[in-house]
């Protein structure tokens, strides 16, 4: 098999795990759908006037597709990996001749399958029931979800190779993950200059959002890239891609 | 491999390891627990790093082999690992993509006895169904060499006759087998050679039928005396062991068995039990890594 057929193999089989494994289809997939319900139901009709007095579900829509990815790629990897790690499944692996980069570049291309479904099921949704109107530019989409897909996934691996077990791996990849969504203004806009903000601002999240909105922003003239925040997003994927490289470990701790 | 060693910290797990094995050929490590057998395998397998030491798998050095050394190899670790998720026949035809001669799945399926299983997912599989499932990801690349940590612990009898069947079927293909195994038996039914290895050294090393001196060490003779009578009593040297059974060690069998034998007719005896035999793997394997505090478990620097 040649390296690209290599990766979709890979691809395939993470998959059908990814799919079968109830704690990722669950926690990683249902969930943001079960949040874009409930809030975009409870919110209908509402007003942001911080941004110039769009409708709420017009910028909560692609708040939950940035909810969705990190989670998609995030916390099903941080989750995930430890889990293999811990299990034996990796060290396992490592005695195979698969090279290390095809198993990541299929983890990577298979949480961006599971990104695309989501994004496209809550634009669906948005569109259908609560009155949303589709991104006026898709470039400026489809590039801020492959990066952001790319940064959370980097950012799932680093996590998990600083999870010491796999019993501490939910509460320590999902406690700071929803702490995240809640400042990073994922169910509401945080206000312009509060200290919550700022701190928010450090973050990757906060800026996904914002990427992933621009194209949404009905108020929004321009290409729909916004500049800064693609820039912190790509810092952080060098950064967490550091972190991963540095510490990864194919076996559990002894 | 030559004078291999290997430190975790301040613990010696391996103290000197030097061994050969020839291609097409079968290679058991015997030894206690913490012995140091899946330390050394898993240097060979290129898992852990020696601290010194020179070692060579199909030669090239494993702390640097890398994918082309890797297809040539199969693997099976101690504890079994498999991704719960998928089936049988899912993982095996994945990690089939792996390695540019697979062997056919279905096939490797059927070695392994899991025919009837190929379909069900890893995590409802029993734990012996597991193991196998591991031996089979193990050859399903068609490997030169393979490594068995362990490989049938957990095996019912009949999935152990199995798996050596598979084995042989291994060898008569002509791969080189490296294993390990606390039964005894299996040693004997598999290897072309064995060394016992004990405090992360060898102890001894040679076929398994001539081991620690097996061919040559003393015949035994074991037997039980009706009540009133002692060992005292035999024209031989004999001494009674803690159960009551008497035990007599010879070089000369023909002879003492005939004084014996006569004795025992003439008195009008019965010699319950009456048992003729040279140790048995097992036993020299027990002599072997009785160590002097009897701790044969990795030694502090
Ligand atoms: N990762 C490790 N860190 C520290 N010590 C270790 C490690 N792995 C093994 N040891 C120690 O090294 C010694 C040899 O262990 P090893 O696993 O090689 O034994 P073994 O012969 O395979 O035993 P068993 O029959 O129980 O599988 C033991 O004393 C063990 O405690
Ligand atoms: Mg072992």
């Amino acid at each position: 098999m040649n390296s690209v057929a290599l990766v979709g193999h890979q691809v395939r089989y993470e998959q059908k795990t990814y799919w079968r494994n109830p704690q990722s289809a669950f926690f990683t997939f249902a969930f943001p759908i079960m949040f874009l319900v409930i809030f975009a139901s409870l919110n209908k009709g509402q007003r942001i006037k911080d941004l110039g007095n769009i409708s709420f579900n017009q910028y909560y829509i692609p708040a939950i597709i940035a909810f969705g990815v990190m989670s998609a790629c995030y916390s099903s990897l941080a989750i995930g990996l430890t889990n293999r790690r811990e299990s034996g499944v990796l060290k396992r692996l490592r005695g195979t001749p698969l090279p290390a980069w095809t198993y990541f570049s299929g983890l990577l291309a298979s949480s961006v399958v599971v990104c695309v479904l989501l994004t496209a099921i809550t634009v669906t949704v948005g569109v259908l029931f609560y009155n949303v109107s589709a991104p006026h530019h898709l470039l400026p989409l489809f590039v801020a979800l492959v990066l952001g897909a790319v940064t959370f996934s980097a950012l799932g691996v680093a996590v998990s190779a600083l999870t010491p077990n796999a019993d501490a791996a939910p509460a320590i990849v999902q406690f700071p993950f929803f702490a995240l969504a809640f400042i990073s203004g994922t169910f509401f806009p945080t206000p312009k200059g509060s200290f919550i903000a700022h701190l928010a601002a450090y973050f990757p999240l906060v800026h996904f959002t914002n990427a992933v909105f621009a194209p949404f922003n009905p108020l929004q003239r321009g290409t729909g890239f916004v500049a800064h925040d693609l820039e912190v997003l790509a810092l952080w994927a060098v950064g967490s891609t550091f972190v991963a490289v540095r510490w990864f470990r194919w076996e559990p701790r002894r | 491999m030559r004078d291999l060693r290997k430190s975790y910290g301040d613990v010696v797990a391996v103290r000197g390891v030097d061994f050969t094995v020839s291609a097409g050929e079968v290679f058991a490590l015997l030894g206690p627990n913490g012995a140091g057998k899946t330390t050394t395998l898993e240097i060979l397998e290129g898992f852990r790093e020696r601290t010194s030491g020179e070692v060579a798998v199909l030669g090239v050095d494993p702390a640097r082999g890398g994918r082309a050394l890797r297809e040539r190899l199969g693997i099976v670790l101690q504890d079994t690992a498999v991704d719960p998720f998928l089936t049988v026949r899912e993982v095996l035809t994945r990690n089939a993509g792996y390695y540019p001669r697979p062997r056919p799945v279905l096939e490797v399926i059927d070695l392994v006895g899991l025919g009837e299983k190929a379909e069900q997912r890893v995590q409802k599989l029993s734990g012996g169904q597991q193991r196998r499932l591991d031996v089979a990801l193990g050859i399903v690349g068609n490997p030169e060499l393979v490594f068995l940590d362990e490989p049938t612990t957990g095996f019912d009898p009949s999935a152990r006759r199995s798996a050596w069947e598979l084995v042989r079927g291994l060898i008569d293909g002509g791969t080189t087998i490296v294993l390990t195994t606390h039964y005894m038996d299996e040693a004997q039914a598999l290897a072309d050679r064995v060394a016992v290895i004990a405090g992360g050294q060898i102890v001894a090393a040679g076929t398994p039928e001539t081991i620690g001196g097996r061919d040559t060490a003393a015949v035994r003779i074991r037997f039980r005396l009706p009540p009133g009578r002692s060992a005292q009593d035999i024209p031989l040297l004999a001494e009674a062991g803690p159960d009551g059974e008497v035990r007599l060690h010879t070089e000369d069998e023909v002879r003492d068995l005939h004084t014996l034998t006569g004795w025992a007719l003439e008195a009008g005896i019965e010699l319950d039990g009456l048992t003729v035999d040279r140790p048995s793997l097992e036993d020299v394997y027990l002599e072997l890594v009785a160590g002097p505090d009897d701790e044969p478990a990795a030694v502090t620097r």
